[in-house]
């Protein structure tokens, strides 16, 4: 048996639940898309999407989407992925291991500031 | 409390996709936890059931195409699923991230499917209020209803308002009722507050007696949970301390939802003994109508509920001065309760945003009949008949011509094409001969014949006419009588006046609503379509082709080909003749089946004529 609820109480349950289902409103703060096409899983997408689910479970990540699509179209160049700060360019990031995707987390979503070494060359690459 | 609470399975935040699928009664009955089954299955071959959450939502609306499921973050929209194509969605999609097209939905006229549920018009034209968490969240999980802001309205009218203030904000909102007579909700609150009396009862009527109709129930399946914290708030600017919720009993998976979200509730302290530690104590307590279409009248309801036969009795005393048990009690259909939470929490001025000088709001409208989009629709009032039929619901399929809707169910009445551009709202049906009424819109194609569809309605309610008044329980039987001595050709012509003088007789001397508006139907359809009785009348023919008294079916010898299909097909063996010369119909065997018109058009000849 449940104690009674104050009102305190539904603002911590709305507040837990809601990182869960943030997801389906479609809108968040930042969107991490992991190119997952043939060539993505073979080169380890899968790995990058892992470290970033665990990543997700360790902090608290709140309005963070994680998404993935096909190929990007540069399959030399896997794993990618594509992060999107709302308001921002996407930036790619290129040829990814589980510890560079580990500090794009926490320097550019986290901290706003773009890793510029592991990022497709400037300029041109910022598609969309 | 400790917060690491029991309501819900999913604690972390792991998961990357949402798969929010529909388990609305349509979609049930077509297989949708089936394919769940098969989802959770094909997701865990993939190694993806850590990442990817299956969620089973309440009626997403687009019943036509059924079972459906939105993909989220990303939105996507698939329909149609059938067990066989998982395995590849979940591979191609979810694990590739590669949407698959020829799941997606495509207008009826376009050829390229239309990946993203905004996109498609049947959605994006809509204004969700009632329905504003349908397909968000699982209508069984209270914590999802929670961080959908569930509750925080009653929080607000507990501890920020008083009795005064809530009846003020839904007055000021200008909300009305949404079972069919659009009374103002304010003011009946009111009224039953000012009642003098100690004990007082609220009572949600979820008894949804129209046919075709079927809003009540989607809102229960999909958000049962705002329609409690509706009668929560309800409760307390009235001061009833206990409330019924009347639901029909042919709505078993509504009526479970609606158990489980009271239990929950419940054991949260939202319903019972000091809510949020306030002096507000509430009660409340499901009961199954009796069956008849009018229970869903009020008086009739409490009869119900206090275990008497349901028959209506005159009103004043209105329930509001004496209702149940003869004490002060209040009244609304479920979508009315369910528009409470969202207007005492976003506030009256926003919600008289919405819709026309005295019809605010949004309407449910469950959308069927001759019309490609079947489904449940949320518009805001105002909205042009043309942009529901036409943009919300695809248009008529087969190419057919628009020639009515029928709004307002057996007390309603039908508006013909040429009304098209009517907004649709409270007063402007009302001036249209018909009703805004609970919400069914039937649309009709020119095969349908007008007097059937007065017939059609007046079969039903002169069959659901408890038969206490003379005038009600006479008078419907005495209309049916004509419309099907029209249909049967054997109408005469001073039959449409004697049609137009029991109408009125009905609705004046009868008790309650049912009497009262049950000859609408015939009423409007002469008003528009006088034309169409009086060939029935004078020619003896039936101009949409349906009444089968009025119509023959015969071969065109120019056309016919002889190549014997309809013969074949004829299940009464009325058609004759030589191979490869024209064939012939005997009337006197021919039961006009249609048969053979459809397998001469499908053959694509075309030499079987009605007339
Ligand atoms: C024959 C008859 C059947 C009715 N059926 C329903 C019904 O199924 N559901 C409903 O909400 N109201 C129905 N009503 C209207 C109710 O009497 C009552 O007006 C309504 O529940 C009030 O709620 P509201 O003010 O929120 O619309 C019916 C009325 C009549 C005359």
């Amino acid at each position: 048996m449940m104690g009674k609820l104050s009102i305190q109480d539904l603002e911590k349950i709305s507040q837990r639940v809601r990182k869960t289902t943030l997801l389906r409103e479609g809108a968040g703060r930042a969107k991490i898309t992991v190119h997952m096409g043939t060539c993505g899983i073979a080169a380890g997408a899968r790995k990058i999407m892992s470290t970033l689910l665990d990543e997700f479970e360790k902090r608290t990540l709140e309005d963070v989407i994680l998404t993935s699509s096909g190929c990007a179209g540069l399959c030399s160049r896997e794993p990618m992925v594509t992060v999107e700060l709302q308001g921002e360019t996407p930036v790619k990031y290129v040829d990814l291991t589980p510890k560079k995707i580990s500090r794009i987390l926490s320097e550019h979503i986290l901290g706003g500031r773009v890793v510029e070494e592991y990022a497709l060359a400037k300029g041109s690459e910022r598609l969309y | 409390m400790e917060s690491g609470s029991i309501m819900n399975e999913h604690p972390t935040n792991r998961y990357r996709l949402h798969l929010m699928l529909c388990a609305g009664t349509a979609c049930v009955s077509t297989q949708s936890f089936k394919i769940k089954e098969i989802l959770e299955k094909e997701l865990k071959k993939q190694g993806l059931d850590r990442e990817v959450l299956v969620v089973m939502t309440g009626c997403n609306g687009f019943c036509a195409v059924g079972p459906v499921m939105t993909v989220m973050p990303d939105g996507i929209f698939y329909h149609s699923l059938t067990e066989d194509g998982i395995p590849y969605l979940v591979e191609e999609h979810f694990l590739k991230g590669r949407p698959v097209e020829r799941l997606m939905f495509t207008p009826p006229a376009e050829d390229v499917g239309i990946p993203k549920i905004m996109d498609i018009d049947f959605f994006s034209r809509q204004t969700l209020i009632v329905l504003r968490n349908r397909g968000l969240i699982d209508p069984e999980k209270i914590d999802e209803y929670i961080a959908r802001d569930g509750y925080q309205a009653l929080a607000k009218a507990l501890t920020k308002m008083s009795p005064e203030d809530i009846i003020d904000e839904i007055k000021h909102s200008g909300l009305r009722g949404r079972g069919g007579a659009g009374f103002p909700t304010g003011l009946k609150w009111e009224f039953c507050r000012k009642s003098p009396g100690e004990i007082k009862y609220i009572i949600c009527n979820a008894d949804e007696g129209d046919p075709g109709a079927y809003m009540d129930r989607s809102i229960i399946e999909s958000d049962p949970h705002a329609v409690l914290e509706g009668m929560l708030i309800g409760a307390r600017a009235i001061g009833a301390e206990e409330g019924f919720v009347y639901i029909r009993a042919e709505y078993p998976l509504a009526t479970k939802r609606l158990e489980i979200a009271i239990g929950q509730a419940r054991e949260y302290g939202l319903v019972g003994a000091h809510i949020f530690d306030t002096d507000f104590s509430f009660d409340i307590h499901i009961k199954q109508g009796a069956g008849a279409f009018v229970c869903g009248e009020e008086t009739s309801l409490i009869a119900s509920i206090e275990g008497r036969p349901p028959e209506p009795r005159q009103r004043p005393p209105f329930p509001a001065q004496a209702g149940l048990w003869g004490k002060p009690t209040n009244i609304n259909n479920v979508e009315t309760w369910a528009n409470v939470p969202s207007i005492i929490n976003r506030g009256a001025a926003w919600f008289a945003r919405i819709g026309t000088e005295k019809s605010k709001g949004t309407k449910v409208f469950s959308l069927v009949g001759k019309i490609n989009n079947t489904g449940l629709v949320e518009v805001p009032m105002g909205i042009a008949l043309k942009e529901i039929i036409y943009d919300i619901g695809g248009g008529i399929p087969g190419g057919k011509k628009f020639k009515a809707v029928q709004t307002g169910g057996p007390s309603g009445g039908c508006i013909p094409a040429r009304l098209i551009d009517l907004p649709v709202d409270y007063e402007r049906l009302t001036e249209a001969g018909s009703i805004m009424g609970s919400g069914g819109m039937i649309v009709m194609d020119e095969d349908t014949c007008i007097v059937d569809v007065a017939k059609y309605f007046i079969e039903f309610t002169s069959d659901e006419s408890c038969g206490k008044c003379s005038t009600c329980r006479e008078g419907s039987s005495a209309l049916l009588e004509i419309l099907e001595k029209i249909c049967m050709g054997e109408g005469e012509e001073d039959d449409l006046e004697l049609l137009e003088e029991i109408s009125y007789a009905t609705k004046d001397a009868s008790m309650c609503g049912l009497g009262q508006t049950l000859p609408n139907p015939v009423l409007s359809t002469l008003r528009y379509f006088r034309d169409e009785y009086e060939v029935h009348v004078r020619e003896r023919k039936c101009p949409a082709k349906a009444c089968k008294a009025l119509i023959t079916f015969h071969i065109d010898e120019e056309t016919c080909r002889g190549c014997g299909i309809c013969a074949r097909n004829c299940p009464e063996k009325a058609i004759s003749g030589e191979r490869r010369a024209p064939h012939k119909i005997d009337p006197d065997k021919c039961i006009k089946c249609g048969i053979c018109l459809e397998s001469c058009r499908v053959f694509g000849i075309g030499a079987v004529v009605v007339e």
